[in-house]
């Protein structure tokens, strides 16, 4: 796919984002808006998988250890064919496929249940080390939040995977620079991403702007290429992008637009299309 | 029981993973650096390729099983009990426990029994914090034989499984031809004055204290209550209806346990008076094991004396 093709999709994304949070009257847009172009670079792009065999044994895996972004790993997921995107509006509603957090037994197209920060990275090392053992091809990605990473957790699971030189691990950072309580530095920075992964033996490939396409496709072609040690993308997005008001504003983490302001940020959306 | 056969459970454990091994190549065993001591390291000797030393990081290797769980491939992950049910609490709950994953957890140095190392590392409440977890199955072996059953069953299960080990070599009470099932518990020895209903190591003491008691012309039916979730309360309420009096022992708290199990079974199906021994609401500390079993009032003797204070 082009770039221009991509961010199409990423802007469906985003509605979808939008639509759900808007219906559930709650939910994560900041942080899910700041991962739709990794998102969806990932389902449409990246990852081998198949919206028809979501259990495939073969497939690419993919673990939102940050999943309280839910909302985008869900929007991507529709847009992917995995269920309907009018399903989207059941978002944290009661009875629906779409909890608040990912459930794997629930929703198609989810490898693991997360929720609780700093444990999907776990996961995802436990299936890199399964694929080598069993010498399975399949290639495994996690995505973190860069207030996640200070999870003491997060870091017993890069110590291993860097250890085993889990070449077939791709972790992504969402370094967006804002967490519940105010910017990294205002709470309790992990700060220095970079050299922290380098130092726990990652590659590491910093993006510049890890909401532009062209460079997340050279960031994911390095770490596809790179033998001998797992990756981690370090992807400087801005929390809330694509909607003027969410963009770079802390209390949009975890509050779900109101009737209003839906309809502006579509609007936006729709507008930029 | 001077002349009878002991082996710890923990080594039980370690050795029937060898023999699983020799017979499946589809699970890898996780341990976090105390090998020697839950004894993954007999397996770790014997196929270096399918164990994995996650370091001294439980957090992470409960998730790393979890990981591995998802790939449909079959995992057992060990460390202390203290370290896998209280400082991964967590991780047990959320990445093993809600998506329902098949990881035995293998804890071993449960209780009192660890001896010498103390209260920092005896886990008295870990049954009680497994217990909660929805879909967790909690087994508690008594004797070698149970323990190599148990580690069978648990391989051949659809969910997580909590197995609770223990470091002290425990009198090998059942013969070749025992019968074990998960969630059935077993009449070790049937009774008609009271019921005692035992798990793990106790099962051994509450023998033993049916022995003494039988002198004394006390007639105690023996529960083995290998498996405390799924609970048998079929037999718990059928037994407790039986004898009209029931005493728990475990060697774990008495809070929220056995215990606590056996009185919200008997609660709702056959209300009698209930004794619970075990740990009671304190640390431990550190001595020889069979010294603190004797102290904390949970060898024969102590279970005895138990029943009888109880009876009076």
């Amino acid at each position: 796919m082009t770039n221009e093709e991509l961010a199409k999709i990423a802007r469906e994304v985003r509605k979808g984002i939008l639509v759900g949070t808007h219906a559930a009257k709650s939910g994560h847009p900041g942080g899910s808006l700041s991962a739709a172009e990794i998102f969806t670079y990932l389902y449409f792009e990246e990852m081998s998988v198949d919206p028809r065999n979501p259990r495939d044994p073969g497939r690419d895996r993919f673990v939102l250890s940050k999943g309280h972004c839910a909302p985008g790993l869900y929007a991507t997921l529709a847009q992917r064919g995995f269920f309907p995107v009018e399903d989207l509006e059941t978002l944290r509603h009661i009875g629906s496929r779409l909890q608040g957090h990912p459930n794997m037994n629930d929703t198609p197209g989810v490898d693991m249940s997360t929720g609780s920060l700093g444990q999907g990275i776990s996961a995802a090392v436990g299936m890199a080390i399964a694929a080598k053992h069993w010498g399975d091809p399949y290639r495994v990605y996690a995505l973190c939040g860069d207030g996640e990473i200070e999870e003491g957790e997060v870091w017993e699971a890069a110590m291993l995977a860097g250890n085993h030189a889990l070449d077939n691990l791709c972790v992504i950072v969402d370094n967006n620079n804002l967490q519940i309580d105010g910017t990294l530095d205002e709470v309790n920075s992990a700060q220095p991403i970079a050299d922290k992964f380098r130092a726990f033996r990652f590659n590491v490939v910093e993006v510049a702007d890890g909401n532009d396409f062209g460079q997340l496709r050279g960031a994911f072609a390095a770490a596809r290429a790179c033998e001998g040690a797992p990756t981690c993308i370090v992807a400087h997005t801005v929390k809330g992008k694509g909607v003027s008001f969410m963009e770079n504003q802390v209390g949009w983490h975890g509050k779900a637009p109101n009737d209003e302001q839906f309809a502006q940020a579509m609007a936006e959306l729709e507008r930029e299309a | 029981m001077a002349d009878v056969k002991r082996i710890a459970t923990r080594q039980s454990y370690g050795e029937e993973l060898v023999a699983l091994g020799a017979e499946h190549d589809d699970f890898l065993v996780l341990d976090a650096d105390l090998a020697a001591a839950t004894q993954t390291g007999r397996f770790k000797a014997a196929y270096p390729d399918r164990f994995v030393d996650c370091g001294i990081a439980e957090q992470n290797l409960m998730g790393v099983a979890a990981g591995i769980a998802t790939t449909g491939h079959r995992v057992f992950a060990s460390t202390f009990a203290m370290f896998a049910a209280g400082r991964a609490f967590e991780q047990v709950r959320n990445s093993i426990g809600y998506p329902h994953l098949h990881v035995v957890i293998g804890a071993t140095h449960a209780g009192i029994s660890v001896g010498e190392d103390g209260a920092t590392h005896q886990c008295n409440e870990d049954i009680a914090l497994m217990r909660t977890i929805p879909g967790m199955t909690v087994v508690v072996p008594s004797d070698d034989v149970e323990a190599r059953a148990a580690v069978r069953a648990a391989y051949e299960a659809d969910g997580p499984v909590y197995l609770r080990l223990g470091r002290l070599a425990a009198p090998v009470i059942h013969g070749d031809g025992y019968r074990f099932e998960v969630g059935r518990g077993v009449v070790e020895r049937a009774g008609s004055d009271v019921t005692v209903v035992a798990t793990g190591l106790m099962v051994s003491s509450a023998l033993e204290a049916a022995e003494a008691l039988a002198a004394e012309g006390i007639d105690c039916e023996v529960v083995n209550m290998h498996t405390v979730k799924p609970l048998d309360a079929d037999l718990v309420a059928e037994s407790a209806a039986k004898t009209g009096r029931v005493v728990t022992v475990e060697e774990h708290s008495v809070i929220g346990g056995l215990g606590g199990a056996v009185c919200e079974a008997l609660a709702e199906r056959c209300p009698v008076p209930v004794r619970r021994v075990g740990v009671r609401d304190v640390f431990g500390e550190s001595g020889p094991a069979v010294g603190l079993l004797a102290k904390y009032g949970l060898d024969g003797a102590g279970v005895a004396e138990s029943v009888r204070s109880f009876l009076r």
